[in-house]
């Protein structure tokens, strides 16, 4: 058994009197990349926001379940958010850097936990940016406005901005979702470069990206985690006729 | 086949009406066009004419401290000098500006993103209320609050530019809080919650990703809200003391343009010296309210970029 950095129990999350996930038990090996995958509502985006307390932006909503990082409860009253959300980082779906320059995005998260040494932030935002596969890009221009570069470039700047806070788990919305499928491309690139130093838990609608770039896969429905098992095996011979049937496109 | 022929050939009743549509909107466009030059046309002529009919130099005019348009002095030349009057706007103007902008955009903020809910059902109506009162009843409080309170905290008669700046500031408080709420509403909620994913408290997320992305419509409105203190006269009248000197200190009886021009424009004969020169003065006030439009352009175009 590898260690398991993330297990989520019976996660059951309700807006208003609706209830959106039925009881999810999922957990997560350190590092490697798990996919989301399942159709629109289904729950899977919800389940992904739940991780790092998103929905606490949005009342109405309740979380019930037991959600451990390294042992610890994400949901108890003594965590700290902010906290957390620097080791449980998130990309979301649209590339949204802030309107600044390349470099002040990359260094946002540091500066704000206070980090004001030139040289540390320098070295920083060089190593995210490449980490992000974009340093090559960008290193000249490193105080161009990041929304004056393209989608899949700033789309690649979020993900250095999130990797500089040095997350331990990295929560991807589908990120390539709204990119054309050459960024698509290079962002996944990014991620398979990352697989060895991080955790990443992915939702996509591309059943190609999960077969591609995951390790593990789980398939959301209705709410309900129909069947999570490793990526090869699912997409070749899955347990459940349903997961059988949404893979191979004959779904609904 | 001539049916189809005919129909091809003949405009439609749809045409017609789009076609009709578009001339009545351009005559009120054009009649429009035609009232702000007609504006333009008048004040500029009426107050280029100090300079031309009455040969009054234009440096003595902006320069000069004495404004006694009846007057003559020694060498014959009349005293009208509109100095007193540009740097008591511009005082009050900046004064009421400064006092009002962290006002507003604490204002806003409480509003947008720390109590959203109770923003919209009692701030959100009583800034609008506030657009909607009339300049006398500010400049009626400020003569029964601000006066007294200056006089007592400051001596003098509490009449000055101090007494106007704080009408003023509560007079555009109101337009660049809702004009600064509307712009901190259009900051995408992305922005928000990515700052937030990055493990920033909500103060950080406020003051350095918000604010900071909200910069270029804070100053429109800012602008906008200077625009509106440069204009208001009635209010101003009231507070600021009407003497046309050289403010010695902000509690020192002074006077603005719009001031001089309200209390003096119905007292002169039209076409006399006297006349000419408050028609300078109100040319002043129109081209500051353009240099106020360019500058409220100009940054919406930077921030645009």
């Amino acid at each position: 058994m590898a260690e398991k950095i993330l297990t989520t129990e019976n996660v059951r999350l309700y807006y208003g009197e609706k209830e959106a996930l039925h009881g999810i038990n999922l957990d997560y090996d350190k590092f490697g990349i798990t996919a989301l995958i399942g159709p629109s509502g289904s729950g899977k985006s919800t389940y992904l926001r739940a991780l790092n307390r998103m929905h606490d932006l949005t009342d109405n909503v309740t979380v019930n379940g037991t959600f451990l990082f390294k042992g610890q409860d994400i949901y108890a009253p003594s965590t700290d958010t902010v906290e957390l959300r620097k080791d449980i980082g998130m990309v979301f779906q649209q590339p949204n850097p802030f309107p600044f320059s390349i470099y002040d995005n990359v260094a946002f998260g540091m500066r704000i936990s206070g980090e004001k040494n030139k040289a540390v932030l320098d070295e920083m935002v060089e190593t995210s940016l490449k980490q992000a596969a974009i340093w090559n890009e960008v290193k000249d221009d490193l105080h161009k406005s990041a929304l004056s570069l393209s989608g899949g470039q700033q789309q690649r700047v979020s993900i250095a901005r999130a990797l500089a806070t040095s997350p331990e788990i990295l929560l991807l919305d589908e990120p390539t979702a709204a990119l054309d499928p050459v960024s698509a491309h290079a962002v996944e690139n990014t991620l398979m470069q990352l697989r060895d130093k991080l955790t990443m838990i992915i939702v996509t609608h591309s059943m190609a990206q999960a077969s591609r770039i995951s390790d593990r896969t789980a398939f959301f429905m209705n709410g309900d985690l129909i069947e999570a098992n490793d990526t090869k095996k699912m997409f070749l011979d899955p347990d459940k006729k349903e997961t059988q049937d949404y893979i191979s496109g004959r779904f609904g | 086949m001539d049916n189809i022929r005919e129909s091809l050939l003949k405009q439609s009743a749809a045409t017609r009406k789009d076609r009709f549509g578009r001339y009545i909107s351009l005559a009120a466009l054009l009649l429009i066009v035609v009232v702000v030059l007609s504006i333009f046309w008048f004040v500029a002529s009426k107050g280029l004419a100090t300079f031309f009919a009455n040969k009054v130099n234009l440096w003595d005019f902006l320069t000069g401290t004495k404004w006694a348009p009846g007057q003559k002095d020694a060498n014959g030349h009349p005293f009208v000098g509109a100095a007193p009057m540009i740097v008591g706007s511009f005082l009050v103007t900046l004064i009421s500006a400064l006092i009002a902008t962290p006002f507003a955009i604490g204002t806003a903020v409480f509003m947008t993103e720390i109590s959203p809910k109770r923003g919209a059902k009692i701030l959100g109506p009583v800034t609008e209320l506030l657009v909607g009162i009339p300049s006398v009843v500010y400049g009626f409080i400020g003569l029964s609050v601000i006066v007294p309170v200056m006089r007592h905290l400051f001596g003098g008669s509490g009449f000055g530019i101090l007494a106007g700046a704080m009408v003023l500031f509560v007079m555009i408080l109101p337009t660049v809080t809702s004009m600064t709420v509307d712009t901190l509403k259009s900051v995408p909620r992305h922005y928000r919650e990515s700052s937030l994913a990055l493990g920033a408290t909500r103060w950080q997320m406020i003051y350095k990703v918000i604010l900071r992305a909200a910069t270029p419509g804070i100053l429109t409105a800012v602008v906008f809200g200077m625009a509106r203190a440069f204009g208001e006269a009635l209010a101003v009248q009231m507070v600021v003391g009407n003497a046309a000197l050289m403010p010695q200190n902000l509690t020192s009886p002074a006077a603005t343009l719009t001031s001089v021009l309200t209390q003096g424009i119905g007292n002169t004969v039209m076409g006399s010296l006297e006349n000419n020169a408050l028609w300078s003065l109100a040319l002043i006030l129109l081209l500051m309210s353009l240099v106020f439009n360019s500058v409220i352009r100009a940054i919406a175009k930077k921030g645009a970029m």
